[in-house]
């Protein structure tokens, strides 16, 4: 029991740090803001998750302590995270950041013009 | 749904009172009587029956974290692929939800959805717009998703 217990620390640690790793090569690799935010937001978030998890289940199996702070924190970090990255795409459009040169759309573009034009009209 | 369980809590104290017993295992008790009579009673409220809105909820915390891990299986792929050939782009959602609440839910779900992220919200509130990481292919499949997502969300707020 204690064995299995131990390999699902150790792959929820593991898999975290991972998520980490390819979260960064993500952000160093990816053309342009929108697609770096893609990576940092996800697979960082959920990499926190499974390492919060993992100390959880650490600490309660070996020590025996219930610590209720780790499972607030998945939850707040589950809730939050994908608003801030919300956050920070709008704040990059809005401040005229460029799309990647062989993105294929841009509905937002003709949607501004529209309300542009409209505001320019009344 | 709230007055619901309210009124379930009460008649778990009613329970307690008649029994002389205050422990948690007689307020448990309490409180199953108490939903099986709300459960006799229900055609008198207002509101569906609150059970079946706490179970949709349950339904969508699960869809919420099938979608972080699947998502999170698709950004490592194109991370880790060798050539960068993907066609991100921007396109516009309607969405049929009204409440601000229902829409904050919806943005964080499209957000941990394989590939897309909410980049802006309308001012009128019916239209997002939606940065997806391989635009094309997915944009029938991913509008499906978010059929389903908006289905969820209604289920929750009917």
């Amino acid at each position: 029991m204690t064995t299995i217990v131990n390999f699902i620390i150790g792959f929820l640690i593991l898999a975290g740090a991972l998520l980490f790793l390819i979260a960064t090569f993500g952000v160093i690799r990816l053309p342009d803001v929108y697609t770096r935010n893609h990576a940092a937001s996800k697979a960082a978030t959920l990499g926190v998750m499974f390492v919060l998890l993992g100390t959880f289940l650490y600490f309660y199996s070996v020590e025996g302590h219930f610590n209720s702070r780790l499972i607030l924190g998945i939850v707040f970090l589950f809730l939050t995270s994908p608003i801030s990255g919300h956050l920070i795409n709008r704040a990059a459009y809005n401040s005229g950041v460029k799309l990647w040169d062989q993105s294929v759309r841009d509905d937002l573009k003709e949607y501004h013009k529209k309300m542009q034009d409209d505001s320019s009209a009344d | 749904m709230a007055f619901q369980i309210l009124l379930n809590v009460v008649l778990a104290f009613l329970w307690m009172f008649i029994k002389v017993a205050f422990d948690p295992i007689s307020f448990i008790k309490g409180y199953l009587f108490g939903l099986l009579v709300m459960f006799l009673l229900r055609r008198f409220f207002r509101s569906r029956f609150y059970l079946y809105r706490v179970w949709a909820f349950i339904r969508l915390t699960f869809i919420f974290l099938r979608e972080l891990v699947l998502s999170n299986i698709a950004i490592v792929k194109i991370v880790l692929k060798p050539k960068l050939d993907m066609r991100p782009g921007i396109f516009a959602l309607e969405t049929d939800l009204t409440k601000d609440w229902q829409i904050t839910l919806l943005s964080s779900l499209i957000t941990l959805t394989p590939g897309t992220l909410v980049i802006d919200v309308s001012e009128d509130n019916r239209t997002l717009f939606v940065h997806a990481m391989d635009i094309g292919e997915v944009e029938d499949e991913i509008s499906s998703i978010k059929q389903t997502f908006e289905k969820a969300i209604l289920e929750v707020s009917r």
